[in-house]
């Protein structure tokens, strides 16, 4: 008890810098239960790459007859998960489908054509989580497939196996949910707070870490308390009290703001001794250790002003996002914009023919009175965004380097510690894409130093090959050095 | 600039468009003004609308003459603000010229110039006044005392026209200086400040008030500072920049007037006459011309007041604001440099934070 109060005591120290306070607008689905009968599509997409890192390989040919959370594509390497079929069916092909991403590239995608039985396939018996050893819990969270579901999709495994390697005093579970319309988070915990708080406990005994904290912010204080009941029995589990200021919800803001500790820069929090999964991650770890069940669905916030009845709905992995609109009364013709995710950091999506995926928190349809797409005036220098940026970053100046085509001195500013969560967008009253030419400048800074990679590479070989020649020539020069040792 | 619809995050929008602010600084003004105004008659309303009027033009003329759409620039109420400040710096019975003159080298030299809107290096509207100042100094140093509209001593609606268009500003028995134009001459004839205010022609009462000659917006301090408040309580401003500013005026001249009580004005004169109020929440917190980061802003905040005592108790002109705040507008561009904030991480060099022991 003692280790939480000098968290409580941090908490009143240390200062949050920066942010912002969009709109909320979570009231139009914060208040609905989940639906958890959304009926089967006939079709669902299952990408083989739904996270960071190595794409999934395929177990599966065209033609295969599966089970509902039978495995359809191994993980392949250390960051990599695998894909479970998200109902009983026929494998119909593994084929190009495109993305939820905002190129609409197709990428290799299994398409699965349900049969309606939705039969699960023989699992193991119910197990008690807290007799197995972290290795073997591990191997359970890697099998189920689990990645983050906060957004980021970093398999969930790699994270809890690196955090009990490189101990861990405090796990923070993020249920920040800072982003505007999203609600699945709060209803999850609103409505399954036992299971998240079991799924705490153990990702805790796989830790073997002794505190948890589960931030959830001020604007939701239903979930707060039912959290909190939930956590009660257990002493080492603390349901504590954000600020709503987006973006609480990022991990090193939760870090800061929880123990006091600041992440130094290229680190990540497990370097101070914290690990963060999201609430969300939790409630799939409990399902996959106790239940032996694979992560085949998940909740998400279908909203946006061109929905006539947003809400939130458990949808298997798969679903065409245009059915799960279509069955909220979507609106076509009042949309100017499909989102993924929140409004501040989600991707914008060409169409809606993309499947729901893992990292698919929500999806929105948007009108062009929320977008408020204006023309972009000259910046007036205001220092809005200096204020508003989490990260302590100046995006006025980088801003103007870019423009000047200087992304040296960018970089200068800070470019590489940003964060991309758009706070300083959001606010700018000139309406300038900040955060896009911050995007912009760091992938011209990767492809250049790729280009430099790849220019170094070509020397090296050359340069190796001339001094093999070189060699080749001195031995057939002076044969009598052959077997002097080369 | 060019057509922004990309669909680039953040797919929702702060409402706080420029026009918004300019609006908001310019609502802020009006009480103020609105006294500054009826304090000095007709004169000071048709110099108030020439000013402002012939800013407004001046911009429209540059933004054809540059291509720029007017739609876009001209709406944004900026040149509107900045012909506004400037006529608040003005002597209120200026002649026209002299309130068109400072219109087109605001807008024109600090600020067209330099390529518009956010590229200008200098408040425009202090460079135009400090320009009027060095050029035409009489002109710029006729000071009157208070005739509010509609009195008996007040100038009417077609004399007024002759003092505005006929130049015949110095009208005797209205011209006197200013509070601290005043203190400077008596002190430097060898005179203490008890001597200099003993046939009560200033009132400390007055110069907070702003019944007593001034320029046309700076003579009643707490009107100007309900606008800064207001400004202040709509996030429009900081407080960094008015603080800092203030604060380092009433801290050198307590501590000064501690020292010698007959050759340095006390705090409350400082603060209350001439243009440090307009300059703390007005002027000084100009975005464009001002350092980005908080910090940057309280050093700004402190070099203008510190510039603005010097130059009020040693210079040799008598108002200090104009010149403080345009050496400060220099020295920006270096704040900005060196005065960053702190990146999450990395230490204030840029450096990342020391990794704790024990972890790679």
């Amino acid at each position: 008890m003692v280790v939480l109060d000098i968290n409580a005591l941090w908490r009143r120290r240390s200062k949050i810098r920066g942010g912002v306070h969009p709109e909320p607008r979570k009231e139009t689905t914060a208040d609905k239960p989940i639906v958890t009968d959304f009926p089967l599509p006939e079709r669902l997409y299952l990408p083989l790459q739904q996270h960071l890192g190595q794409p999934a390989d395929p177990v599966v040919r065209a033609g295969d007859k599966v089970l509902k959370g039978q495995l359809l594509a191994a993980s392949r390497g250390a960051v990599s998960a695998s894909v479970h079929a998200s109902t009983s069916g026929t494998v119909i092909g593994i084929e190009d489908y495109p993305a939820p991403h905002p190129s609409g590239l197709p990428t290799p995608t299994i398409i699965l054509e349900p049969d309606g039985d939705d039969r699960w396939i023989e699992g193991d018996e119910e197990t008690d989580p807290f007799s197995l050893t972290p290795d073997e819990l591990c191997a359970r969270v890697d099998r189920a497939g689990i990645v983050g579901l906060g957004g980021a999709a970093f398999p969930s495994a790699m994270k809890l196996n690196l955090g009990w390697r490189t101990r861990i005093h405090t796990l923070i579970i993020n249920g920040g949910e800072c982003e505007p319309y999203l609600t699945c988070d709060d209803r999850l915990m609103r409505e399954r707070a036992a299971g998240i708080v079991e799924g705490v406990r153990i990702m805790l005994h796989g830790l073997q870490c002794p505190t948890a904290l589960i931030a959830i912010e001020d604007n939701k204080p239903e979930a707060y308390s039912a959290m909190a009941d939930a956590a009660k029995k257990h002493g080492r589990i603390e349901v504590v009290k954000v600020p709503s200021l987006y973006p609480m919800g990022w991990e090193k803001n939760l870090v800061t703001h929880l123990t006091g500790k600041e992440v130094p820069a290229g680190g990540r929090p497990t370097d101070v001794g914290v690990l963060l999964h999201n609430v969300a991650t939790a409630y799939a770890v409990q399902q996959a250790v106790r239940y032996g069940r694979p992560l085949i669905s998940r909740v998400v916030t279908v909203s946006g002003e061109a929905v006539e009845s947003p809400r939130n709905i458990e949808a298997p992995f798969g679903t065409p996002l245009s059915e799960l609109l279509a069955f909220c009364g979507h609106r076509p013709e009042r949309t100017a914009r499909y989102v993924m995710g929140g409004p501040m950091m989600g991707d914008h999506l060409p169409h809606v023919e993309v499947p729901l995926v893992k990292r698919t928190s929500g999806i929105l349809a948007l009108t062009p009175e929320e977008i408020q797409a204006a023309d972009a005036r000259p910046c007036i220098r205001c220092g809005r965004c200096v204020s508003a940026c989490p990260v302590g970053l100046l995006p006025l100046e980088m801003m103007t380097r870019i423009r000047a085509g200087q992304l040296d001195a960018a970089v200068g500013f800070g470019l590489r510690d940003c964060i991309s969560c758009s706070s300083c967008s959001y606010v700018c009253p000139s309406r300038i894409p900040l955060v896009h030419y911050f995007k912009y400048a760091s992938g011209e800074l990767m492809a250049h130093q790729q280009a430099q990679q790849k220019t170094e590479h070509t020397n090296r070989l050359a340069e190796e090959k001339r001094q093999r020649l070189e060699r080749a020539k001195q031995r057939r020069a002076q044969p009598a050095n052959k077997g002097a040792g080369s | 600039m060019s057509k922004v619809y990309l669909p680039v995050a953040p797919m929702s929008r702060a409402e706080h468009p420029v026009q918004g602010i300019m609006a908001q600084v310019m609502f802020a003004l009006l009480p103020a003004t609105g006294f500054g105004l009826f304090l000095f008659g007709w004169p000071a309303i048709y110099l108030f609308l020439l000013t402002v009027l012939s800013a407004v033009l001046f911009e429209a003329v540059c933004l054809k003459l540059s291509g720029k759409p007017a739609s876009l620039f001209l709406w944004d109420g900026s040149a509107l603000l900045t012909g506004w400040l400037l006529a608040l710096s003005l002597p209120p019975w200026a002649p026209w010229w002299l309130g068109v003159t400072g219109a087109g080298l605001a807008i024109v030299v600090g600020k067209q110039i330099y390529g518009g809107i956010g590229q200008n290096l200098f408040n425009p509207a202090m460079l135009a006044r400090v320009a009027l100042l060095v050029s035409f100094p009489l002109e710029m140093t006729t000071w009157v005392q208070p005739a509010p509209l509609f009195s008996d001593h007040g100038p009417g609606f077609l004399q007024a026209l002759a003092i505005t268009f006929g130049g015949a500003g110095g009208i005797d028995g209205y011209t006197s200086a200013t509070v601290i134009g005043h203190a400077k001459t008596e002190l430097s004839q060898g005179k203490t400040l008890t001597e200099a205010f003993a046939n009560g022609q200033f009132g400390l009462a007055g110069a907070w008030l702003g019944w007593m000659p001034g320029s046309l917006g700076e003579t009643s301090a707490p009107l100007v500072a309900c606008g800064g408040l207001w400004l202040l309580r709509k996030r429009i401003i900081t407080w960094h920049i008015p603080l800092s500013l203030l604060g380092t005026v009433a801290a050198l001249a307590s501590v000064f007037y501690l020292i010698d009580s007959e050759r340095y004005l006390g705090p409350l004169w400082h603060l209350g006459s001439g243009g440090v109020m307009l300059a703390a929440f007005f002027i000084a917190t100009d975005y464009v011309t001002s350092p980005g980061s908080p910090r940057g802003q309280l050093i700004f905040g402190a070099g203008c007041g510190l510039l603005i005592f010097v130059i009020r108790t040693w210079g040799g002109f008598p108002e200090g604001v104009g010149f403080a705040v345009l050496l400060m507008n220099a020295l920006t561009p270096v704040i900005d440099y060196y005065v960053r904030p702190r990146i999450y991480g990395r230490d204030y060099k840029g450096r990342p934070l020391k990794m704790p022991e024990g972890k790679e």
